[in-house]
């Protein structure tokens, strides 16, 4: 069966996320980092930040609720019981500190099918109050035996 | 920092998630995916057992480039990865790279993550400022 392509091109309703600096924390602790610039508002500002600053790897806690309505959506009509995650890429422009406003958009980039596999591209662009884009990410979707 | 000259192997980064990583980067990051916490549910699903995020992992490799470059977070410009093997809990991650090229103000580093033979991150590519 073809890989449906008619979503390609499509946005989808746009997200806000308020970071917070105890949220920060949180993620830093869970992958290992003990900078203090991710814990500590003094360090963060010493080290010429608005406030205390997420690790760039952060943004998937503020990017990724953009991405659910369009992973379900039936006109991209993924099949989730085959799907995996097969591919990533941020790129980073403003950092992300505690306080800000991120609001993200999501759209799907490219559907198409290779040897067998279904592949759904999704990029989302995350920008902060200021208007200032603070990451881009592409998002790549494997679905086996399309 | 690590001398960041092309064919220069960055510092390694050995992690070994303890049996409840899973379930405090789920809370991190939102991702509750049973898969990730709860073993009998992932085997029901044809897993061997509850495997890591692959962004958990994604964080690993991303950390240990931007400790590469001296730490700082705004130092990590891009980061490119593609999810292969899956990661399991209490089994020791090594993430290594190497530079592979230099020029205007930043290094490009391949990078791998690795549990012993299974290479769980491959075909990564970190961008850093100098």
């Amino acid at each position: 069966m073809p890989v449906k392509t008619e979503a390609v091109g499509k946005e989808w309703p746009t997200t806000t996320y308020e970071v917070g600096k105890e949220k920060i924390g949180e993620y830093a602790r869970a992958v290992g980092i003990d900078n203090p610039v991710h814990f500590d508002r003094g360090a963060a500002v010493e080290a010429g930040f608005r406030d205390v600053v997420a690790p760039p790897m952060f943004c998937v806690v503020y990017s990724a609720p953009a991405l659910g309505p369009a992973m379900f959506d039936p006109e991209v009509g993924m099949n989730f019981a085959a799907m995996v995650h097969g591919g990533q890429e941020f790129e980073w422009s403003e950092p992300a500190c505690s306080g800000d406003e991120i609001t993200t958009t999501a759209k799907c980039l490219e559907i198409y099918e290779k040897d067998g596999k279904g592949f759904y591209v999704f990029e989302t662009v995350s920008t902060n109050q200021d208007g200032a884009e603070v990451v881009r990410g592409t998002w790549t979707n494997i679905v086996r035996g399309v | 920092m690590a001398d960041l000259e092309q064919g220069a192997k960055i510092p390694e980064l050995s992690v070994t998630p303890d049996k409840y990583l899973p379930h405090r980067y789920a809370g991190a990051s939102g991702d509750f995916n049973p898969i990730h916490i709860d073993p009998e549910f992932a085997k029901n699903v044809g897993l061997p057992n509850s495997i890591l995020h692959g962004l958990y992992m994604m964080g690993l490799t991303a950390r240990a480039a931007t400790e590469a470059a001296g730490g700082d977070p705004r130092a990590l410009k891009r980061l490119s990865v593609q999810f292969r093997g899956m990661g399991a809990p209490e089994t020791e991650i090594v993430v290594s790279g190497e530079v592979k090229e230099v020029g205007d103000g930043t290094a490009t580093i391949d990078v791998v993550a690795a549990q012993g033979e299974n290479q769980t991150i491959r075909n990564a590519e970190a961008e850093v400022a100098l």
